[in-house]
């Protein structure tokens, strides 16, 4: 018979999870494996609600497994580290993402493409090589191979940091993959949350024109005088988004739930390219006709690898990029996941795990 | 004022087979074309082929046809006269017109020879011409074209089986080029074995490519693989073929026009693959978001392309020996032409026999 998730490993550890698909977080006792001559433990400090993480609490994408310790956008301090690791020390602020393992030997994970991995393991909610489950950052301690953790630079704040270790990556991928770096060039941002706010920061620091689009007008003072942005477009307005067809070199597309494609695609330019970044559970329309008399193209990307995360955190702190967060208490995890249900935050929820997790201990 | 007859519109007597109405049924029509200004050719039309697109727009399928239309972009035929200005062409060349007849010529896509995707460009038939006159395609006697919108045609490359290259060559030309899918050793999947696909995979198969074609029709399979040099042949409506060949292609050219699923499709891409749509379904297809983004995988797609990239291809072609396979015919059988294609019922191409057959 299964070990109970206390059981499973030596070390005990503390967190919050989702039991069932109502995706209600509640305290949960689980345990660590011990910390392995590649492995680094790490004093969860913050961690970044993602989406994602609800998304996968409430079993959206069907393949959820309960209990289930949401959490990949983790900062903490190293407490112990196996005797193979030399990038880090006991007390260095590190961060973990969205990956904790992958094969090391496909020509994916050669190219520093671990997370395109067919073997990669997710953070939370996936298996482990000894077929216990991952548990992510929503808790007090995690144990990863030191291959998956990062350095947060010197300069960064952890709970402005946490958030780039999924939102980060997901949009700095793309940008670099699709050629979204050439200065001067228009990128248009779909949907201002997580993921479009840290777009248009990085957009910007690769002195790219950045137009954000929105269904909400009451976010464009936020766009423009806050965080930057160059323009505002808003979506349903059809005489505004008329005057802007064929300006864009690019979209990123940050919206999680169902939407018509084929007005951004009118945005684009000839040869123009949008990337899709949002996991809604249904399909999506995609009209053919405007990307073959366009050469448009519709393109998707995942996380990015560890070496891209390195950059990526590098690249922000260097040019003062970091998320805009409401830090929130442990045991405000569910008001902060309705909130975010309705878009209701500016722009990610981070919580203070390690001031307010252990409180929740019975 | 009312406009004038299509015979009376230009100095030049010309005559052709045109489609009146919506049935699409062609017959003959007697026209007029511009004289030969400074910058143009005129040729002497020896071939046609016979493009689907032909007979989408006789039939008026995507709503934007003027009738009388006489079809035609993939022409052929010899030059008769040449204007004052023209530098690159002679009388006697062999010389073949495409899609496009005019682009604006000022904008970024022109400058950087991509008159296909210029906003003013002008198609050779069904389109409007600066003179607000409209455009007459090549199932007629004579063409007249400014000499930019000409190619050269290849001593080595004959007429008949060169022509279907001018629209259905460069239309898979172009994507594997600009999607990367031409490097040897790659795999590419080609979807549909008709005009398009055909010459995909010839051309695919000479620039070292390993070819799979992907087609409903089991039938198919001998000819893709003995006679066009297919490295293999999926019957996409067999699962547990798909199943096998899932994650093995590096692109797929998507040649097909009528609605169809493309999560098998994006299946079978491996990682950061690029299925490349040339056929136009007019109703959107569904997209699975994260079947694009597991994989970092795109869908994009690709219209012809620009007149220098046309004439590289046709060069390619005459260096590789890749021809179209056509079924020649006379003028008088382009109805039955038209009726057999819509069914697939060609390999691949009809081309008409215009020089011989189209007579007043």
């Amino acid at each position: 018979m299964a070990k109970s998730p206390e059981e499973e490993h030596p070390h005990k550890a503390f967190g919050w999870a989702a039991k069932d698909t109502s995706g209600i977080l509640s305290p949960f006792h689980f345990s660590r494996r011990d910390n392995g001559v590649e492995d680094v433990t790490i004093k969860i400090l913050y961690c970044g609600v993602c989406h994602s993480d609800l998304h996968a609490a409430k079993n959206e994408w069907g393949f959820s497994r309960y209990p289930m310790v949401p959490g990949h956008e983790i900062v903490g301090l190293v407490t112990k580290t196996g005797s193979n690791v030399m990038k880090f020390k006991v007390d260095d602020r590190v961060g973990v993402g969205v990956m904790v393992n992958s094969c090391k030997s496909c020509e994916y994970c050669h190219q520093d493409l671990e997370n395109y991995c067919p073997q990669m393991i997710f953070t939370y909610n996936a298996l482990n090589h000894d077929g216990t489950k991952t548990y992510g950052g929503y808790s007090n301690t995690i144990v990863v191979d030191q291959h998956f953790v990062v350095r947060i630079p010197d300069s960064m704040p952890s709970d402005g940091c946490a958030p780039l270790l999924c939102a980060g990556i997901t949009v700095y991928s793309p940008m670099k993959y699709y050629g979204m770096t050439e200065p001067g060039k228009h990128l248009g941002i779909v949907g201002l949350g997580g993921l479009g706010h840290v777009a248009v920061k990085i957009g910007k620091a690769f002195g790219l024109k950045v137009t954000v689009i929105s269904s909400s007008s009451r976010k464009e003072r936020e766009a423009l005088d806050r965080l930057g942005a160059d323009s505002f477009l808003v979506s349903n307005d059809p005489a505004k988004m008329k005057a802007a067809f064929g300006t864009m070199d690019y979209i990123i597309d940050t919206v999680s739930a169902v939407h018509a494609l084929a007005p951004y695609l009118s945005l684009l330019k000839t040869n123009g390219k949008l990337v899709t970044l949002g996991l809604p559970e249904k399909p999506l329309e995609l009209p053919i006709f405007p990307l073959v008399l366009g050469r448009k193209l519709v393109g998707g990307s995942d996380v990015g690898g560890m070496k891209e995360t390195q950059e990526m955190l590098d690249f922000c702190a260097k040019h003062n990029i970091a998320a805009d967060v409401e830090v929130i208490q442990m045991d405000q995890i569910n008001t902060a996941m309705e909130r975010l249900a309705k878009s209701d935050v500016r722009y990610r929820f981070v919580i203070d795990v390690a001031n307010s997790l252990a409180q929740s201990q019975l | 004022m009312e406009s004038k007859s299509p015979e009376l519109e230009h100095p030049k007597p010309a005559f052709g087979w045109a489609a009146r109405d919506q049935s699409g049924l062609l017959s003959p029509l007697k026209f007029s074309r511009r004289e030969t200004e400074e910058k143009d050719v005129a040729f002497k039309v020896l071939y046609c082929g016979i493009c689907h697109s032909d007979l989408h727009m006789t039939k008026n399928e995507w709503g934007v046809t003027q009738y009388p239309i006489i079809p035609g972009h993939e022409i052929v035929g010899i030059v008769t006269e040449v204007g004052s200005k023209v530098e690159k062409f002679k009388v006697g060349d062999r010389v073949g017109v495409g899609c496009m007849v005019g682009s604006c010529r000022s904008c970024d896509s022109c400058h950087n020879n991509l008159e296909n995707y210029c906003p003013k460009m002008i198609l050779t038939y069904g389109a409007k011409n600066y003179d607000g006159t409209i455009t007459y395609g090549g199932y007629s006697d004579i063409m007249v074209a400014n000499e930019h919108f000409i190619v050269r045609i290849p001593d080595n490359l004959s007429l008949d089986v060169g022509a279907p290259l001018l629209c259905a060559g460069i239309t898979v030309y172009s994507p594997l080029r600009y999607f990367g899918l031409h490097k040897p050793g790659m795999h590419v999947g080609v979807v549909g074995l008709g005009g398009l696909g055909h010459v995909a995979v010839k051309f695919a198969k000479a620039m070292g490519v390993k070819v799979t074609v992907i087609s409903t029709s089991p039938n198919k399979k001998q000819e893709a693989v003995e006679n066009l040099g297919a490295d293999s042949f999926l019957v996409s409506r067999d699962q547990d073929q798909m199943q096998a060949a899932m994650g093995t292609l590096d692109g797929i050219i998507d040649t097909v026009s009528a609605v169809h699923p493309m999560p098998p499709l994006l299946a079978l891409l491996k990682s950061h693959g690029k299925l490349v749509l040339v056929g136009a379904p007019e109703k959107p297809l569904e997209l699975h978001a994260f079947a694009l983004i597991a994989g970092r995988k795109i869908v994009g797609g690709s219209c012809i392309g620009g007149m220098k990239e046309t004439q590289e291809m046709i060069d390619f072609a005459a260096k590789h020996n890749i021809t179209a396979d056509v079924e020649v015919i006379p003028m008088d059988y382009v109805n039955t032409a038209m009726e057999r294609m819509l069914k697939g019922d060609v390999r691949y191409r009809f081309v008409i026999d215009v020089a011989k057959t189209l007579n007043p």
